[in-house]
C-alpha cells in the first residue's frame, strides 16, 4: 500500500486513485481546477519519493528539478511526502493597472509586474486570489509590443473568481498569478503555413495573441481567424480585429453567431463548422482551438480528420470546475 | 545486420504512419466506435506504441497487456472482423508511405501474432 504524507498526516492511497483524490478523499482542501492535467493549479512539491514520470512531464525543467509535480496526474507507486508550494516559489505579483468592459458578459483586464514575465501569446497564467482560489486566464497580449498582461474575462453564471474578478477587484489593486502555462501559442517556423484559428467566446484571448504575434512575425502563410458568440454583442473584439487586420491582406476573419441570424453575421452555426466548411482540407495547415472543452474536443478530431497532423493541432480547453454541480471524475 | 524497425527508418516513420493509420481507423465507420477519442493526445500516443512495436522497435508490450487492454472492448463486440479492419488500414498505411513489400510482410506478421490477445482468445 502506497502512502502519502502530506502535513504530518499519513494517508492510505487506494488503487487507481490520484495523490490528489487521496488528499480529497480525506478532507484536505487541496487546490484543483481542471483535474485533467491542463491548468496546473494542482501542483504540488515532493520532499520524499520517486514521482512517477507524467506527473511531471507538463513542467518547466526548473520546477520538475525542485520537485514539483501535478498532483491530478500522480499516481504513486511508492511512499511520497509532499507539501503545497510556498507561494513565492511560483507566484509573483501583478497589479492592475486597466479594467475595461467590452461585452455585456467580457471586460478586458491588464495586469502589471514588476518584474517582466517571459511568455508566449497565447499561454495562460494563474491567477491566486487572497483566499486561495485559483483560476487559469489566456494571455492576448503580446511580450514585444505590450508591457501588461492583457486578460479577457467571462463573467460566469456561478463563477466566483470571474464575479470577483469583474466587480470586487479594481484598479491598483494586486494579485498573485503565476506562468506561463501551456503549449497553445505561435512558431515563427510555420512562416508560410495556413494558420486556422477557431475560438468560442473568450477563446478569443488567445487566438487574438497568436494572431498579434503572427502579424508581428510578418506571417507569410493565410490566416482564418474564426470566433463565435451567442449573440451580436458578445463579439466583443469584432471592430478591433477589423482594424488590426485591415492592412494584412493575408488575414481573414470570420466572426459567427451560434444561435440566430443577424442582419450583419449571415452565417450561423457552430465556428468549427464554418471553419470546417470552408477549409475542408487542412493538410499542412496549423489549426488552434480554444474555448469550450466539447466544442475543442470536436474542433481536434475533425480537424485531424480533415487531415492536419497531430503536431499541427494545438488546443486550448478551457475547462471550468464552476460550471459543474459536481468534481469531474 | 539492421533490424526491422532499422529498415523502416525507425522513430520517423511511426510517426508519418500513426499519423495515417489514425486517421483511417477513425474515419472507418465500422471500427472508429472502439477509439475513445475524449483524449485525442493520449489515443494518438497508444496508436504510436503500437505502431512501434508492429514495426519491430523498442517497447514493452506483453500478451498480457495486449489482453487486458483490448478486454473492454472484446465486451462491447469487439471481433475477427474488426481486427482485420484494423490490420487492412495498416497495410494500406504502409502502401500509401511506400514502405518495400517484403517489410509490410513482416510488420503484419507482427501485428497479426497479437491477434488471440486482442480478440482475447
Amino acid at each position: 500500500m502506497v502512502k502519502i504524507t502530506y502535513a504530518e498526516q499519513r494517508l492510505q492511497s487506494e488503487d487507481g486513485e490520484s495523490v490528489l483524490d487521496t488528499l480529497l478523499r480525506n478532507n484536505i482542501d487541496a487546490p484543483y481546477s481542471c483535474k485533467v492535467g491542463i491548468c496546473q493549479t494542482c501542483i504540488m512539491q515532493c520532499t520524499s519519493g520517486n514521482l512517477p514520470e507524467d506527473s511531471q512531464k507538463e513542467l518547466k525543467p526548473n520546477l520538475r528539478e525542485q520537485g514539483f509535480f501535478l498532483s491530478c496526474q500522480c499516481y504513486a507507486d511508492n511512499d511520497l511526502q509532499i507539501q503545497l508550494p510556498k507561494s513565492e516559489q511560483l507566484f509573483v505579483t501583478a497589479q492592475l493597472i486597466e479594467k475595461q468592459c467590452l461585452s455585456p458578459s467580457v471586460y478586458r483586464l491588464r495586469l502589471q509586474t514588476a518584474t517582466p514575465l517571459f511568455y508566449h501569446a497565447g499561454q495562460f497564467i494563474n491567477l491566486k486570489r487572497a483566499d486561495g482560489l485559483i483560476r487559469s486566464y489566456s494571455l492576448a497580449s503580446l511580450p514585444s509590443e505590450d508591457n501588461s498582461l492583457e486578460l479577457h474575462v467571462k463573467r460566469m453564471d456561478n463563477g466566483d473568481m470571474s464575479h470577483w474578478l469583474t466587480e470586487g477587484f479594481n484598479v491598483g489593486d494586486n494579485i498573485e498569478i503565476d506562468g506561463p502555462v501551456g503549449n497553445c501559442f505561435y512558431s515563427s517556423g510555420s512562416h508560410d503555413q495556413a494558420l486556422l484559428l477557431v475560438g468560442s467566446g473568450t477563446g478569443l484571448a488567445p487566438l487574438m495573441g497568436i494572431l498579434r504575434d503572427a502579424l508581428h512575425n510578418n506571417h507569410n502563410g493565410p490566416v482564418y481567424l474564426y470566433h463565435a458568440a451567442f449573440k451580436e454583442d458578445e463579439l466583443y473584439l469584432d471592430k478591433e480585429i477589423k482594424m488590426l487586420i485591415e492592412s494584412a491582406d493575408n488575414v481573414h476573419y470570420k466572426p459567427i453567431i451560434t444561435q440566430h441570424m443577424t442582419e450583419n453575421y449571415v452565417v450561423t452555426g457552430r465556428a468549427c463548422e464554418t471553419a470546417l466548411i470552408d477549409h475542408p482540407d487542412l493538410k499542412n495547415y496549423q489549426v488552434f482551438i480554444c474555448g469550450a472543452p466539447a466544442m475543442v474536443k470536436f474542433m481536434q478530431q475533425r480537424a485531424y480528420l480533415a487531415g492536419a497532423s497531430m503536431n499541427n493541432i494545438y488546443t486550448d480547453p478551457f475547462e471550468n470546475k464552476e460550471l459543474r454541480k459536481e468534481p469531474r471524475d | 545486420m539492421s533490424t526491422l524497425f532499422e529498415k523502416i527508418g525507425s522513430e520517423a516513420a511511426v510517426d508519418a504512419a500513426v499519423d495515417i493509420f489514425y486517421r483511417k481507423v477513425l474515419a472507418d465507420d465500422s471500427i472508429s466506435h472502439f477509439f475513445d477519442t475524449t483524449d485525442m493526445a493520449a489515443q494518438h500516443a497508444k496508436q504510436k506504441s503500437f505502431l512501434t512495436m508492429a514495426f519491430g522497435g523498442p517497447n514493452d508490450y506483453t500478451g498480457a497487456d495486449m489482453r487486458k487492454a483490448h478486454a473492454p472492448l472484446v465486451e462491447k463486440g469487439l471481433n475477427e472482423s474488426h481486427f482485420n479492419a484494423v490490420a487492412g488500414h495498416l497495410q494500406a498505411t504502409l502502401e500509401e508511405l511506400n514502405v518495400p513489400a517484403e517489410l509490410i510482410g513482416e510488420v503484419m506478421a507482427i501485428a497479426g501474432s497479437t491477434k488471440n490477445d486482442v480478440l482475447g482468445k
